[in-house]
């Protein structure tokens, strides 16, 4: 599916769905996200929204439909797409440090038994730069605080230097002043063209931080222009009435809107 | 890891098994009674039996220690004592197979019984919802009552000739290695360490967070079966000298020992290979001191005393090592509070200028409200580095020059923080006290003057006491 004038989207997903022991977890799930914007998906807790993501990138088995980059399969790709995983996934004590862990952003291009050379430590350093943990480079990461660690992996998927992104959830459990950092440098990524898609689930922000999103639950509610979707009544279909925070959030939406 | 290092030491090592080989007698063949004798005998590699175990038990230990590392650091500990367990009905088969000691069928037996086994593992994890560590134990057990049953009904088959070679299978014996053994084991070895050296970032990076690896196109599924598959093959070719029963003890000690002493991966690996080859060899000594001891025991408890080394005086976590670190901080606490005590007193009496001053030891006692026992103890430390000097005979001390510096610094940073607490935090004046007693042991030269800074240069502390200057009063 082209655009108006021709260009591929930048991460398309068909009819994508996903079980799991037979109970679907996402169905039918459709969207085109245009080259350079910055996306949020959001939805209530179990609405599938990590599992979208990683499902995209052939983490998880789908029982059907498909996930296209640039117009091509992901894993034909794989080198266009970059992925920041949830921090909790990792063990934080493993015996690494920061540039050890910005270096694996370069190990998908460096060949199987390629050495790291000098080009992949400068590209590591330049990534650290931008999330200001350059200073960090020789720590070891069992002493990094939350927000630093996500910055380290912000940092890894940097060096990666991908086209698409997808985060899962890049601002849980991090201090206010990384939060801020890091919403600023993915409006400057997208600015830079690229493709940046974050799982967020903080309602209350998230109006600000994105220009489009996706309203999750097992299936797409809506898709589009944050002005479009971030209304009371699709938020209310999205979370299903069941949290009081949404209600009050849609309270202050609808009068916002008056 | 240097590739260049590794081929001359293989071809030294395969020099001497060749060597070796010409007049191969075991281990123990010809044992002399006297330990002194036999030590002696070890440490000079008279006896080419000894030279054959020796080169055999270096080059496993050091693959596990390798291997060992990933195991670790992935939690993936259960998983090698599975593989070495599941490996046993294997080594009966290559056994039966070849109808003799054949270090290449076992081999193969052994690593196809130990895949099974971890095959079966992931099996029942994926159709059931139990979890790894029960169907690792279902399995473990499993293939190891089987192995026990066929070994048991070979050796019931087939005369006494052959049952030292298949016990020392259970609990290892480095005596059993013959020339062929070790050679098995040296090509096991050398792709093994290549294997690590090459895909070393690969490994890395599947070990720290899988999904990532993935998601850059490592072929993780195919990475993580070749690392199963020299597992299996490094349990295998350990096995004869260190035993079913023992071999993952082997895998996972060195490792965590190595785990606790340093830092990053590239180390462990190094680390963790030395320890492994120490282990090795303490076993192979000692087996050789007394001739009838298995050799697998004391491989582990080798492995056994280094973990509990590193686990008392690893440079940062060692349990010792805190200990001391903490004491030594408990100390320097309580030397800056009796300073501190005695320059209260002296501020007091007005001569907070006059160093000279001598402070009773009585009144001191009472200031800095410790046993007497204590006090001096303090005193005495204080002594060594210079802080105070004794006037007299009753204990009274007089503070030094050096002395009034430190303790006008303690005094300093204690009302800083109060002042800082009361302004900048608004705590109540008079809940700032207990805070300061802790803060002010530990602010830095840097934190204090930021803190000067932003209380623009205070003179005194909100209970209007005199904030002592940097240079002196």
């Amino acid at each position: 599916m082209s655009d108006a004038n021709g260009h591929e989207p930048a991460l398309e997903v068909h009819d994508l769905t996903v079980s799991y022991l037979r109970q679907p977890v996402l169905y039918g799930v459709d969207f085109a996200i245009p080259k350079g914007r910055l996306v949020g998906i959001i939805g209530p807790n179990g609405a599938g929204k990590s599992t979208l993501i990683k499902s995209i990138m052939g983490l998880v088995p789908t029982s059907g439909g498909w996930a296209r980059v640039f117009g091509e399969p992901v894993k034909d790709q794989i080198t266009r797409v970059g992925y920041v995983p949830q921090r909790e996934s990792v063990d934080w004590d493993f015996p690494v440090n920061v540039m050890d862990v910005v270096l694996m952003g370069c190990y998908g291009r460096i060949g199987l038994f390629r050495r790291t050379g000098v080009e992949e430590r400068e590209r590591a350093r330049a990534a650290l730069e931008k999330v200001a943990m350059l200073p960090y480079a020789d720590r070891q990461i069992s002493n990094l605080s939350g927000g630093q660690q996500q910055r380290v992996f912000i940092a890894r998927a940097l060096a990666q230097e991908s086209e698409v992104y997808l985060m899962d959830e890049p601002f849980a459990g991090v201090d206010a002043a990384t939060e801020a950092a890091l919403i600023t440098l993915m409006k400057e990524m997208r600015d830079a063209g690229k493709t940046v898609i974050v799982v967020h689930h903080d309602l209350a922000t998230a109006r600000e931080y994105f220009d489009m999103l996706l309203l999750l639950n097992m299936r797409v509610v809506a898709f589009g222009d944050t002005g479009e979707v971030f209304t009371g009544k699709l938020l209310q279909q999205t979370y299903g009435g069941r949290l009081t925070v949404l209600s009050e959030i849609a309270d202050k939406v609808a009068k916002d809107d008056d | 890891m240097p590739a260049r290092y590794i081929t001359p030491l293989l071809a030294v090592f395969l020099l001497l098994i060749l060597a070796a080989d010409a007049q191969a007698a075991r281990i123990g063949e010809l044992t002399e009674n006297d330990p002194w004798q036999q030590a002696r005998r070890f440490f000079t590699f008279a006896d080419p039996g000894l030279r054959l175990g020796l080169i055999g038990a270096l080059l496993f230990g050091a693959t596990c220690g390798l291997l060992g590392s990933f195991i670790v650091v992935r939690k993936m500990a259960l998983i090698g004592d599975a593989i070495s367990h599941a490996v046993l009905p294997g080594v009966a088969l290559g056994f039966l197979w070849s109808m003799d000691k054949d270090p290449l069928a076992i081999l193969v037996g052994a690593t196809v019984a130990g895949l099974t086994g971890s095959l079966v593992v992931e099996l029942i994890q994926r159709t059931t919802k139990i979890k790894q560590d029960a169907a690792l134990g279902i399995v473990l057990a499993s293939f190891f009552a089987v192995g026990l049953c066929m070994i048991r009904m070979i050796q019931n088959n087939d005369g006494a000739s052959r049952i030292t070679g298949l016990k020392s299978y259970l609990f290892g014996d480095v005596a059993v290695l013959g020339s062929q053994d070790v050679l098995t084991i040296t090509g096991v070895v050398t792709v093994t360490v290549l294997l690590v050296i090459l895909l070393y970032r690969q490994l890395l990076t599947i070990g720290f967070d899988r999904e990532f690896a993935h998601s850059i196109g490592l072929p993780v599924r195919l990475l993580d079966g070749l690392f199963q598959l020299f597992l299996a093959f490094s349990i295998v070719v350990a096995l004869q000298a260190v035993g079913v029963v023992l071999v993952s003890a082997l895998l996972i000690t060195p490792a965590a020992a190595a785990y606790l002493l340093v830092n990053r991966m590239h180390h462990m690996l190094w680390v963790a290979a030395a320890i492994g080859m120490f282990s090795a060899v303490l076993g192979v000594f000692f087996s050789f001191l007394g001739s009838d001891l298995p050799t697998g025991p004391f491989m582990v408890l080798g492995a056994s005393s280094v973990f509990l080394v590193a686990y008392l005086f690893a440079p940062r976590h060692g349990r010792v090592t805190r200990w001391l670190r903490h004491r030594s901080r408990r100390r320097d606490v309580s030397n800056e509070n009796t300073l501190k005590s005695i320059y209260r007193i002296l501020e007091r009496d007005a001569v907070g200028h006059d160093p000279g001053k001598v402070v009773k030891i009585d009144r001191l006692a009472g200031e800095r409200r410790v046993a007497r026992a204590d006090l001096n103890k303090d005193l005495r430390r204080l002594r060594r580095i210079g802080a105070v000097k004794f006037s007299g005979q009753g204990g009274d001390v007089t503070l030094t020059g050096s002395g009034l510096k430190q303790a006008q610094r303690v005094v300093r940073n204690h009302r800083l923080w109060e002042l800082y607490l009361t302004n900048e935090a608004d705590y109540a004046s008079n809940h700032v006290h207990d805070d300061a007693e802790k803060i002010e042991h530990f602010l830095s030269e840097e934190k204090v003057a930021e803190i000067e800074r932003q209380l623009d240069y205070p003179d005194v502390d909100p209970h209007g006491q005199p904030i002592p200057g940097r240079g002196g009063a």
